[in-house]
């Protein structure tokens, strides 16, 4: 009898600690005590920061000199403004970045997007997605600085992304999103977009396509309520739950804890936020204005094996670039050697100088947004 | 050491006893049936005779076609295979109408028609068995003790289902038959509405519903504490001097102060219980209708503490902001 005791004793705890994670920890306290604002990392379980690849070859200043690109070649509608010597730099980076030639994906290389008989022929859709990204990449440098606001890189004008950013020597990145298929009518299959055990939402029941409402157009993510007493201000459990699902992404995305951004006492006070969430809620209608200005309205330009089961394009999401840690590439700034890629200011909205939000160390006297995602894609 | 066990130890054994006899107006009882050591394990090793009766049979029909409809529409869900009705079972649900339908009494069964038939099955299945126990006491010359303690639960169960929801103006409101789905409901309940843990009522069901796990531990610890003194045989020794009743008193008068009675003791885990759930419902109701925000209705009220601001402004107040 006692030693069943006892094995039990051994054994109910073991079972009962399977599901934790054992080994160090690193914790950092972000908020005031007692409010659980302290981020917690399984030091064995961070994520390793991808290789930055090195810039081709070096870009001098005086490659920046002589012939602009679209004097030097045809069709060159977006990198025109560079010189000659500069495309051809951004050229060899791109084919490194999205369809590199040493065999790790078919017909990599060069040839990946051009006729090699034509080069400014716009026959292969990958040039003309290419283009589109490319202007996607200037306008989220451009226009989208209040994002980067927190990154060190912010001063010395490298904040910012390059293709490397989410491709990672990949075609299509490796994380992205497209729409569930519409619920089928009668009860037969149908999980209403939710109740099914689903990574998107960090295996809770919760709508596990999120993104169809809240990546793209204009839906509010807010849900809680902003006064004590009941006002006009709507939002269902289902809408909450479509939010909850939303920060369950960002939160593995991002490979941070709620406490990263909020005060978890009252999710929706600004004031008791870190500035983090400010970079956040820019980042949402960054990803909104890429989605809706760029990806999807690229519209028939993608082929079926470029959209997903619903019909629409493969699109982007925080983890896209993210990939599981706060600072793309751990805030490397790469976006230093490819300067063609920070792409001039072209929209009207934007001030010439987009003050950063507003932030404890120095709250801007007027800060005045960057950019507005109603703005047609450039 | 036989008293020091989880499990009974003493298992009786004799005629088979149908109990007393009852009066007029009753259906007759089922069994009894025998005996079964397993069950004697944990309580009285005798099985029945049950009282059914006509409300314990309209309770097990209405509650049996509730648990089918909400059962057979999570298979649905996977598209009737039963391995996967397993293997998913704690994601699936039946999810009430969307917000659109508002009160509707019958929206189309799959956007939460169904939800609202099996609402309504299960709601008359425990009041018809609410009934039943109130019956059945009063057919003992017991008292009500039980039905009022179980009605409270129904008033959580009700306000939960069925009074917010109509106070809300909208099924959506109501929460969803299914594990993970009902805990899912009611992490997005708190967030929606400023976070419940600032509820008063919240707070209050809280500290009864650990109070009462509380009680339960400490008179159950005392009266096995006893047991070697038959102690589980309470009110008939608490006359008497050096009995197990006595010596359970005054352990907590020693080290307490202070002690509950043989009877006290169970006036004071009747109210926890009952509590837990009244006030539980009173926290939900007012949740919604009265206060959209529990968080700064509790520092408005000095019920909580308001934090130093970060200095983070909400960017879509600032000019220019993008939507």
């Amino acid at each position: 009898m006692t030693r069943k005791l006892a094995s039990l004793a051994l054994v109910l705890p073991a079972l009962l600690l399977a599901g934790c994670e054992f080994g160090s920890k690193t914790q950092t306290q972000v908020g005031p005590r007692g409010t659980a604002m302290v981020q917690i990392h399984d030091t064995s379980s961070i994520k390793p920061l991808a290789a930055v690849p090195e810039p081709p070859y070096p870009l001098t200043p005086d490659m920046l000199e002589g012939q602009r690109a679209k004097e030097a070649y045809q069709n060159v509608q977006v990198l025109g403004d560079l010189s000659a010597e500069e495309f051809n730099y951004t050229m060899a980076s791109i084919t490194n970045w999205v369809a590199p030639d040493n065999g790790t994906i078919k017909d990599g290389g060069c040839n990946y997007c051009h006729n090699p008989e034509n080069m400014a022929s716009d026959e292969k859709y990958t040039k003309v997605v290419a283009r589109k990204m490319f202007q996607m990449t200037r306008n989220i440098n451009a226009n989208w600085k209040p994002h980067f606001a927190g990154s060190q890189n912010a001063a010395a004008g490298n904040a910012g992304v390059t293709c490397w950013t989410c491709h990672r020597g990949n075609p299509v990145p490796q994380y992205v999103w497209s729409s569930n298929v519409a619920n089928p009518k009668s009860i037969k299959g149908n999980k209403f977009g939710q109740n099914t055990p689903a990574q998107t939402v960090a295996w809770a029941s919760l709508p596990n396509d999120p993104y169809s409402a809240l990546l793209e157009g204009k839906n509010n993510v807010r849900v809680q309520a902003a006064k004590t007493f009941p006002t006009d201000h709507v939002a269902s459990i289902q809408s909450t739950e479509q939010t909850y699902g939303l920060m369950m992404h960002m939160s593995q995305g991002l490979g941070v804890n709620c406490t990263y951004c909020h005060n978890s006492q009252n999710f929706a006070n600004w004031s008791h936020s870190r500035p983090q969430r400010v970079y956040a809620w820019y980042g949402i209608r960054m990803v909104r204005d890429s989605n809706d200005n760029y990806i999807s309205a690229l519209g028939n330009v993608w082929p079926a094996n470029r959209r997903g089961p619903a019909g629409d394009p493969k699109k982007i999401f925080c983890a896209t670039c993210h990939q599981g840690v706060n600072k793309p590439l751990g805030g490397y700034p790469m976006l230093k050697d490819y300067p063609g890629l920070k792409g001039p200011y072209v929209s009207a909205a934007a001030p010439a100088a987009p003050a950063a939000p507003a932030a404890p160390e120095a709250p801007a006297s007027v800060p005045v947004a960057a950019a507005d995602t109603s703005k047609p894609a450039a | 050491m036989a008293y020091q066990n989880i499990f009974t130890q003493v298992q009786l054994r004799g005629e088979l006893e149908s109990g007393v006899p009852l009066g007029p107006h009753n259906d007759a009882r089922i069994g009894p049936f025998g005996f079964t050591y397993w069950m004697g394990k944990l309580g009285g090793a005798q099985i029945g005779p049950v009282y059914l009766g006509t409300l314990g049979v309209a309770s097990l029909i209405m509650g049996f076609i509730a648990i089918e409809i909400i059962g057979f529409n999570m298979l649905a869900s996977v598209n009737w295979n039963p391995q996967q009705f397993l293997r998913q079972f704690f994601w699936l649900a039946l999810e009430p109408p969307p917000a659109k339908y508002g009160l509707k009494i019958l929206p189309p069964l799959n956007e939460g028609g169904w939800w609202l038939i099996a609402g309504f099955f299960l709601t008359a299945s425990i009041l018809l068995w609410w009934l039943r126990t109130y019956r059945r006491a009063k057919e003992l010359n017991m008292g009500t003790h039980v039905a009022w303690a179980f009605a409270s639960a129904i008033w959580l169960y009700l306000v939960l289902g069925f009074i917010r929801p109509l106070a809300m103006g909208s099924w959506a409101e109501a929460v969803p038959f299914g594990v993970f789905p009902h805990l899912d409901w009611t992490a997005a309940f708190s967030i929606r509405y400023g976070n419940l843990f600032y509820n008063p009522f919240h707070a209050l069901s809280i500290v009864f519903l650990y109070g009462s796990t509380l009680l339960f531990a400490m008179h159950g610890a005392t009266i096995l504490a006893v047991g070697r003194y038959g102690g589980e045989r309470e009110i008939e020794q608490i006359t008497d001097r050096g009995t197990a009743s006595e010596r359970a008193a005054l352990f907590w008068r020693w080290t307490m102060g202070f002690n509950a009675t043989m009877e006290s003791i169970h006036r004071w885990a009747w109210w926890f219980a009952v509590l837990t759930t009244l006030t539980g419902g009173i926290g939900i109701l007012l949740t919604g209708t009265a206060v959209d925000n529990w968080y700064l209705w509790a520092v408005e009220h000095h019920f909580a503490l308001n934090y130093p601001a970060t200095g983070v402004v909400d960017p879509a107040t600032l000019p220019g902001a993008p939507q």
